[in-house]
């Protein structure tokens, strides 16, 4: 995927989206939550236009457009936008702005912004855009002539000074692009070299351009960068300029919209304050509950490593520029702070955190709380999340959270993060420097405030398909390896060989479970393992442990459930659950406790005994959030109850 | 791969109502008179589309060239061999 042209950090558009679209027209237009979440997605013009005409049909209908801030956007220019327009309009609502543009007549560039009745300056916009190009600019074609080249820049200054003047008391806000320099060559490298090139007085004009902006009195939209990073190539298409006088390729008008969204959302104090990033899988390689400090990669030299230290050193750049960093991971708090003091790879401090939360809660109402604990508004928060349910969850529950698509190799996460320009400035000011160190608490704990309530309607549309079944020889190596690396939610931590594994699948004595995990956003494979010692009419759980990746989805239970089930077809009476503290297993302390068990002995060491008599573990209700719950392979007439 | 007109006509009702939310009836003498919306800006954007739609690509010559949606489809068809 091309990231930038393709908007890659946004989720994809919904594949029914044109019946979306069709369902909401038949509502007025829809309200405004509803518009915004169909443009929080990666839409391309055609469909941009189409949420434009939704926005038209609502503006119509009267429909209480609460929560969108209406922005009066004049634009002058030079080429055909007449396509950009609507693009510009549709993705203003991606940043809660309701725009709407008013346009002079086509090549009457200079007329629009001096004439005080012109339609420009009489309709007091918010901002004016003047996206001028360097036909606009007359500039180039004075190889060799630097005189002569000095001269035509000059002159291209002195009429954006003009239009600027005129603009001005009209409209407090201006906007002026850069100029991107041509795609067509004539001398080779030698255009960088060669006074008076096309090139040189591109690059002249775009300093001169930059400068003007420095004082806070102009805006830039840096075009040139944006066509940089498409490729120049890719953006000057000269089809699109002699059939339609459009200034850049279709494709990209997209990403172009984005861009100035972005900076009219800036310049309105709308850019995001605060990087809140996970760490298993997003901060370094692996997990750090079940591997251990050895067993992470963060490793300098190391492919996979670099990629997950250029994440860190990127969150440090942007700490360097203001941003606030905080943490929100499910650990357990010492383990995951054990990385940021002890492990010698790490780039990233507790000095440098305004908040560490490591906790076994839901991310939205973790990320509820940063922002509480931060005092600032959710809209402030851009979260980076390697598991897609995580970030499925918070979209759907904070929608005001920005929430970046990540790619499955970690090489791309920087580049993707940076893509979305979610820290966008409209200015710079030494409190900038400073806010990343006031908020810099020594990484400090943040308790739940208010949890972020019901998350079973989350749950349920997660379609999820949870899969039974005995121990067998096609999952004995993965069943082997959870045994013997799982240390977090592992209720005895005893390990088991895969030559012990299999004599466990053929004792007669032992009940075993495998189970698996099936969700919209793929197979997660194995996860979770029991294995039950039957003593007569009680069935001690020896082994239960889960990954991780699953906390907070019910499987819990939905284990229990089963795991009844074919305790009360083989006629057992009581389930016994072991709890043996490893030091590293805190996290499932109460397990049995949540589960209705009762605490039967105590040891010294601090293991526990706990029982539930067979008739008090019913089918739970658990099992309604699951799309499907199949237990195969237990034989004939000692399949699980129907949930 | 070829197509037949019956099936460039179905590939264009999705164009159609793609790009000018337009679901009626279209025909080789529909034209510009006939869809709201299907003015010099929506003809570019429409001729984009049906590119996109069918995988083809046309001269700038050939798209102010098409008088009525039969010249297009005829286009289309040649293209597609």
């Amino acid at each position: 995927m091309e990231i930038f042209a393709e908007l890659g950090w946004l989720p994809r558009a919904p594949n029914d989206f044109s019946d979306q679209i069709k369902a909401l027209r038949k509502l007025d237009g829809g309200s405004a939550d509803s518009l915004r979440a169909l443009a929080a997605h990666a839409l391309d013009a055609d469909q941009l236009l189409k949420l434009v005409r939704l926005l038209d049909k609502a503006r119509n209908y009267g429909q209480p457009l609460a929560g969108l801030t209406p922005f009066r956007l004049g634009l002058i220019a030079n080429s055909t936008i007449d396509f950009i327009i609507p693009a510009i309009v549709g993705t203003g609502l991606r940043y809660g702005l309701a725009i709407e543009c008013v346009t002079g007549p086509f090549g009457q560039t200079m007329q629009a912004a001096l004439d005080a009745d012109s339609a420009v300056n009489a309709a007091r916009c918010d901002a004016v855009l003047l996206a001028l190009d360097h036909h606009s600019y007359a500039i180039g074609s004075t190889p060799g002539d630097a005189d002569h080249a000095q001269t035509a820049i000059d002159s291209a200054l002195t009429q954006l000074d003009a239009m600027t003047g005129g603009l001005r008391p009209h409209c407090p806000t201006l906007i002026v692009q850069s100029v991107p320099p041509p795609a067509d060559t004539l001398l080779g490298s030698f255009d960088a070299v060669l006074a008076g090139s096309d090139l040189n007085q591109i690059a002249a004009l775009n300093q001169a351009l930059a400068l003007r902006c420095a004082d806070g009195s102009l805006h830039l939209l840096d075009v040139a960068a944006l066509a940089a990073r498409v490729g120049l190539g890719a953006w000057h298409d000269p089809i699109a300029w002699n059939m339609a006088k459009q200034p850049f390729a279709h494709h990209l008008i997209p990403f172009y919209a984005d861009a100035l969204c972005r900076l009219i959302a800036a310049i309105r104090g709308k850019s995001r304050k605060v990087l809140v990033l996970d760490l298993d899988n997003t901060l370094w390689a692996g997990v750090i509950g079940d591997d251990g400090m050895a067993g992470i990669n963060l490793a300098q030299g190391d492919a996979t490593g670099e990629a997950h230290l250029a994440l860190q050193r990127y969150a440090l750049a942007l700490r360097e520029c203001g941003v606030v960093l905080a943490v929100s991971s499910k650990n357990t708090d010492e383990v995951a702070r054990q990385v940021f003091r002890e492990h010698p790879d790490m780039l990233l401090r507790e000095a440098h955190l305004a908040v560490f939360q490591a906790n076994w809660d839901d991310k939205a109402s973790n990320l509820k709380a940063i922002a509480q604990s931060l005092n600032v508004g959710l809209d402030a928060l851009v979260f980076v999340d390697d598991n897609p349910a995580e970030r499925a969850l918070v979209r759907q529950k904070l929608p005001q959270v920005a929430v970046p698509e990540l790619p499955d190799d970690p090489a791309w996460y920087v580049r993707t993060i940076a893509a979305a320009s979610y820290f966008e400035a409209a200015g710079f000011a030494d409190e900038d420097l400073r806010r990343a160190s006031f908020y810099a608490d020594n990484a400090r704990r943040v308790e739940l405030q208010a949890a972020s309530g019901d998350i079973d309607d989350y749950l349920r549309s997660l379609g999820m398909t949870i899969r039974f079944a005995p121990f067998d020889a096609a999952g004995r190596a993965r069943i082997a390896q959870l045994i013997n690396k799982s240390n977090q939610f592992n209720l005895t931590t005893r390990r088991y060989s895969e030559a012990e594994v299999a004599a466990l699948a053929d004792d007669d004595a032992v009940m075993t479970l495998q189970v698996r995990l099936e969700d919209m956003f793929g197979d997660n494979g194995m996860i979770s393992v029991v294995i039950c010692r039957t003593r007569g009419t009680d069935w001690e759980i020896d082994t239960w442990l889960m990954s991780c990746r699953v906390l907070g989805r019910r499987v819990e239970q939905v284990v229990l459930d089963q795991l009844a089930a074919l305790a009360r077809a083989r006629g057992a009476r009581r389930l016994i659950g072991i709890y043996r503290p490893s030091g590293r297993n805190t996290i499932v302390a109460d397990h049995y406790a949540k589960l209705g068990f009762r605490l039967d002995s105590e040891d010294t060491d601090g293991g526990q005994t706990w029982t539930l008599p067979i008739e008090e573990a019913g089918a739970g209700a658990a099992a309604a959030l699951f799309a499907a719950v199949i237990a195969e392979g237990f034989g004939a007439g000692e399949h699980a109850d129907e949930p | 791969m070829p197509m037949s007109h019956e099936e460039i006509y179905a590939g264009l009702n999705g164009v159609f109502d793609d790009v000018f939310e337009y679901e009626g009836a279209l025909g080789p003498g529909t034209t510009s008179d006939d869809v709201e919306g299907w003015d010099s800006i929506g003809h570019v954007r429409m001729i984009l589309a049906a590119e996109r739609k069918f995988g083809v690509r046309f001269q700038p010559s050939e798209v102010t060239g098409f008088e009525n949606l039969g010249d297009l489809v005829a286009a289309i068809s040649a293209k597609l061999g």
